[in-house]
């Protein structure tokens, strides 16, 4: 916590042809530290992490704040942003049967990371990405290098796409929902092996989630969002003493081993979170 | 044009099928070639034949035969490469059209890869700006080559790019004090005239074949470039591309190294079949160019009504079709890595 | 409420149709496709009142004259008005254009539906003779019909009706295949509903809108191929004045009176271009796929 890495006042997004806002009004900061945001489907969790990379091509992007480090991503050029995504804020996607490319050996895709960024000889590109794939503990990494993404299970495909996103040994990592697409079995696994990494490297990450004990047991911060607004922040530990009716119930929502058989509690969604100052 | 070509593509997957088609392709030509109203054995003897004369080349035609028995006569002498003379030039029409063949292939090849360079980029252009004023522009220019009758505007460009501005030659294959100093080899003027040493035929050759082929491949463009829209659209949609919009790669970067990528077999795919329909126009462009090569062949035919020449060309055109779905077919298995 | 029940209401197709008809109007490209199909037709319609001389009557003393001096597109080698021809003309493109439409539509329909309602070794046999019809470029194949029928317009139009079946062929049996499942075929089959019935009365209607689609868009492809063969000689005869006939016989005289090939050439270019615009915005506008996408 000790330097803040990134900045985000008010940020407001708005997709293109759509008349209302999909994030409205967004404000956190975050230091070497891991937060994790929650929400359901369509509160707007991975919009705000795709606005930080500016991936969002047709949306109208506005905050009074969007402070990444030492530069100001909201009037960055193009052509200046390709020098930070990759480089210095990257993001891990969520489902490596998709986000792979399927004609292009994994090897050679983690690879491109590291000769995009640096001035190196394809060799040198070809050591560094083994290297990455050992780290994420994977073994035999010659032999994965050269296999395609088809030929790759899920969990390993995962692995190949954190070794692809830290290589080129970024400041923030964005995780949009880096495990739900696994096996349960791997996803701890997988995770682990993230949290090393990042703990190890002082790496800030956003772990974008649904799933709240996931990110209570992986994140320091959490922000809970729901329909394009922050409702609330707490540390991880203190997840237990919510305030805010939402995340209350979505604590309620939970099922727990040894819990009571009643039914669930079911959302009861007040209009009034809808409000701009709820 | 159309989609059900490509699940032709699919379904010519089986030998078996293949079979089946090249004998209803054979039992077409043959229905066709019965179907004509004028007399094969009058064309054959002549108007002041005996009635003797024309009853023995009737009998020995087999026209007195059964229509289905015909049929199987027909099907033996195509199986053993007989497809009949050619009243003009009294020689086997398989042997003629041999002859014309390679000029045609030279003029759709150069046309192919002129169109398929075009669409595809065209294609890929206003697939990245999607509904902005790129892809509008696209595709004005690209319906506009489909909708061009070509031998109009093959006409319209012999005035204004031959017989005024003199930018390149005029009809023929090459300029007319040059025909026969090239002996024949491969019948590929280009190479001929290259393996020959004679610099100055091939630059003729060139001069000659650049406006048609250009045309050519301006009007088979349209299809490449729809076809290379929509799969560009989506392969942009898909998650790797944003993975390595991530990486840090430029949207041009993204989209030749990746995206690019994906597409490469299915535009193998179209760009075969365009090559296919290629010879459609080319039996019009031809005509106007005075380019002596399978569409000419196969117009001045139909003139002076040799069916045996002009049912043969026509099983020629729908070999080829289906030689070139099978080809498709076979290049998508070779090209994906999935499929290996 | 009684004034209510007695006013016309639109009939649904018509709804349709106009719904159709606005959106086409938003599109510039799509509007410019509809204004020139609109032309043609009045000009078609409207021929002898448009037509400034008669397309017919020859002037040998006035032979190869270029625009202007009366004749607002010249005159052609035997002294014929050429304005006066292309206005004649658009009645023959636009006949081309009916025929092949209400002759390939119904065989299109039938053999699609019934194939694809019918289905096993009966649907079989009619794809792969289908197949083999799509196995040629349609300009081809009608070359092929044309030389043995006997070169004339009829033929022609014979001719391309005869290629131009096997795709609509498809798409009916396409569609066919997804409606022969549902409850209401389910429903007409427990009422008794005989096989043809079921065909003509249930399933027809609903392939009959992607059908009136895929013609129009075929109209381009139609009309490039009479052209075609009016330009190869296998067409309209002369002295009629179809557009692509008319650029053949110009064909000589080209190098000196450019008028005779490029006015009736830019005519078959407008009107198949228009085709292929409005064909373009139909396709938009009734892809609902193509139109969620962002």
């Amino acid at each position: 916590m000790e330097k803040t890495i990134l900045d985000v006042q008010n940020l407001r997004i708005r997709y293109g042809g759509s008349t209302t806002e999909a994030v409205r009004g967004v404000s956190f900061t975050l230091g070497r530290e891991r937060l994790g945001i929650v929400g359901e489907s369509g509160s707007g969790k991975s919009t705000v992490g795709r606005a930080l990379l500016r991936l969002l091509p047709g949306a109208t992007i506005t905050a009074d704040m969007l402070r990444f480090d030492d530069v100001d991503l909201l009037s960055l050029s193009e052509k200046e942003m390709l020098k930070i995504r990759g480089r210095r804020m990257s993001m891990i996607l969520q489902d490596p049967k998709f986000s792979l490319n399927p004609i292009r050996r994994v090897g050679d895709q983690v690879a491109e990371t590291y000769l995009r960024h640096f001035q190196c000889s394809r060799r040198e590109a070809h050591e560094k990405a083994v290297a990455m794939l050992e780290a994420v503990k994977i073994r035999d990494a010659e032999r994965v290098f050269k296999q395609y993404p088809h030929e790759i299970s899920g969990g390993m495909g995962q692995r190949v796409m954190i070794a692809m996103m830290l290589l080129a040994d970024p400041d923030l990592v964005i995780a949009d929902e880096p495990t739900s697409a696994l096996d349960v079995t791997v996803r701890l696994q997988v995770l682990t092996i993230l949290d090393g990494l990042v703990r190890d490297r002082g790496i800030g990450l956003i772990m974008i989630s649904h799933d709240l004990n996931l990110v209570r047991n992986f994140c320091d911060r959490v922000l809970i969002m729901y329909a394009g607004k922050v409702v609330e922040t707490l540390k991880a530990g203190d997840l237990d003493q919510a305030r805010h009716p939402y995340t209350q119930g979505l604590l309620a929502a939970q099922p727990r081993i040894g819990g009571t058989r009643q039914p669930l509690a079911v959302l009861d969604r007040k209009p009034e979170w809808l409000e701009e100052n709820a | 044009m159309s989609f059900s070509r490509l699940r032709l593509a699919g379904a010519a997957g089986q030998l078996g099928s293949i079979a089946i088609t090249l004998l209803g392709l054979l039992m077409l030509t043959f229905f066709i070639g019965r179907l004509m109203p004028a007399d094969p054995v009058r064309a054959m003897v002549g108007e002041d034949a005996t009635r003797e004369t024309y009853e023995q080349v009737y009998t020995s035609l087999g026209l007195d035969r059964p229509l289905y028995e015909q049929f199987v006569y027909y099907l033996g002498d195509v199986l053993t490469g007989d497809f009949g003379t050619s009243i003009r030039t009294g020689q086997p029409v398989i042997q003629d059209i041999l002859h014309v063949m390679p000029a045609t292939i030279e003029l759709a090849t150069f046309a192919i890869v002129i169109g398929a360079v075009l669409g595809v980029s065209m294609g890929v252009l206003a697939a990245v700006n999607k509904d902005r004023w790129p892809d509008h522009l696209v595709r004005v220019f690209s319906l506009f080559g489909h909708s061009m009758p070509i031998f109009w505007t093959g006409m319209i460009a012999l005035i204004v790019f031959y017989a005024h501005l003199g930018l390149v030659g005029g009809s023929g294959r090459m300029d007319q004090f040059y025909i026969g100093l090239v002996e024949e080899r491969t019948g590929f003027l280009l190479i001929d005239s290259l393996m020959a040493g004679e610099m100055d035929v091939f630059w003729s050759a060139l001069n000659h074949l650049i406006l048609p082929a250009a045309l050519l491949g301006y009007s088979s463009s349209a299809y490449i470039t729809r076809m290379t829209r929509s799969f560009m659209l989506d392969q942009l949609g898909q998650e790797y591309v944003t993975t390595a919009r991530v990486k840090g790669l430029s949207q041009r970067q993204t989209i030749w190294l990746h995206a690019f990528g994906n597409i490469r077999v299915q535009l193998v795919t179209i760009i075969a079949l365009a090559y296919g329909s290629l010879l459609e126009g080319a039996v019009l462009i031809e005509t106007v160019f005075s380019w002596p090569g399978f569409g000419q062949y196969l117009t001045s035919n139909l003139i002076i009504g040799d069916m045996n020449a002009v049912m043969t060309c026509v099983l020629i055109v729908g070999v080829i079709f289906i030689g070139l779905n099978l080809l498709s077919d076979l290049l998508y298995r070779i090209f994906d890595p999935r499929t290996r | 409420m009684t004034v209510n029940t007695h006013t016309r209401r639109m009939p649904g197709w018509l709804m349709a149709l106009n719904n159709i008809v606005v959106f086409l109007l938003r599109s510039p490209t799509s509007a410019f496709g509809l204004a020139v199909l609109a032309v043609l037709i009045l000009t078609a319609i409207f021929a002898p009142l448009i037509a400034t001389h008669d397309p017919y009557v020859q002037a040998l003393g006035n032979v190869l004259q270029p625009p202007g001096n009366g004749h607002l597109f010249g005159t052609d080698e035997l002294g014929r008005d050429i304005f006066s021809r292309l206005v004649y003309g658009a009645r023959i493109t636009l006949t081309i254009i009916f025929l092949v439409s209400i002759v390939v539509g119904p065989i299109g329909l039938v053999i699609g539906t019934s194939a694809g309602y019918l289905g096993g070794k009966f649907d079989m046999v009619l794809m792969r003779i289908t197949d083999i019809f799509l196995s040629f470029p349609s300009l081809i194949l009608s070359l092929a019909f044309v030389a043995a029928l006997g070169p004339s317009l009829n033929n022609a139009i014979i001719a391309i009706a005869l290629t131009s079946w096997p795709p609509i062929a498809r798409l009916a049996r396409a569609e066919a295949m997804t409606f022969r499942k549902a409850d209401y075929i389910a429903a007409a089959r427990l009422q008794g509903a005989s096989t043809s019935r079921i065909i003509v009365k249930s399933i027809m209607p609903m392939c009959l809108p992607s059908v009136l689609i895929r013609l129009t868009l075929n109209m381009a492809t139609v009309i490039l191929t009479a052209a075609g063969l009016g330009f190869l000689g296998l067409g309209a005869q002369p002295p009629m004045p179809e557009w692509g006939a008319m650029i053949a016989t110009g064909r000589r005289y080209m190098l000196d009176s450019w008028w005779l090939v490029t006015f009736p050439g830019v005519s078959i270019l407008s009107v198949s271009l228009a085709f292929n615009l409005l064909g373009d915005g139909l396709r938009d506008a009734l892809d609902p796929k193509q139109m969620n996408r962002r």
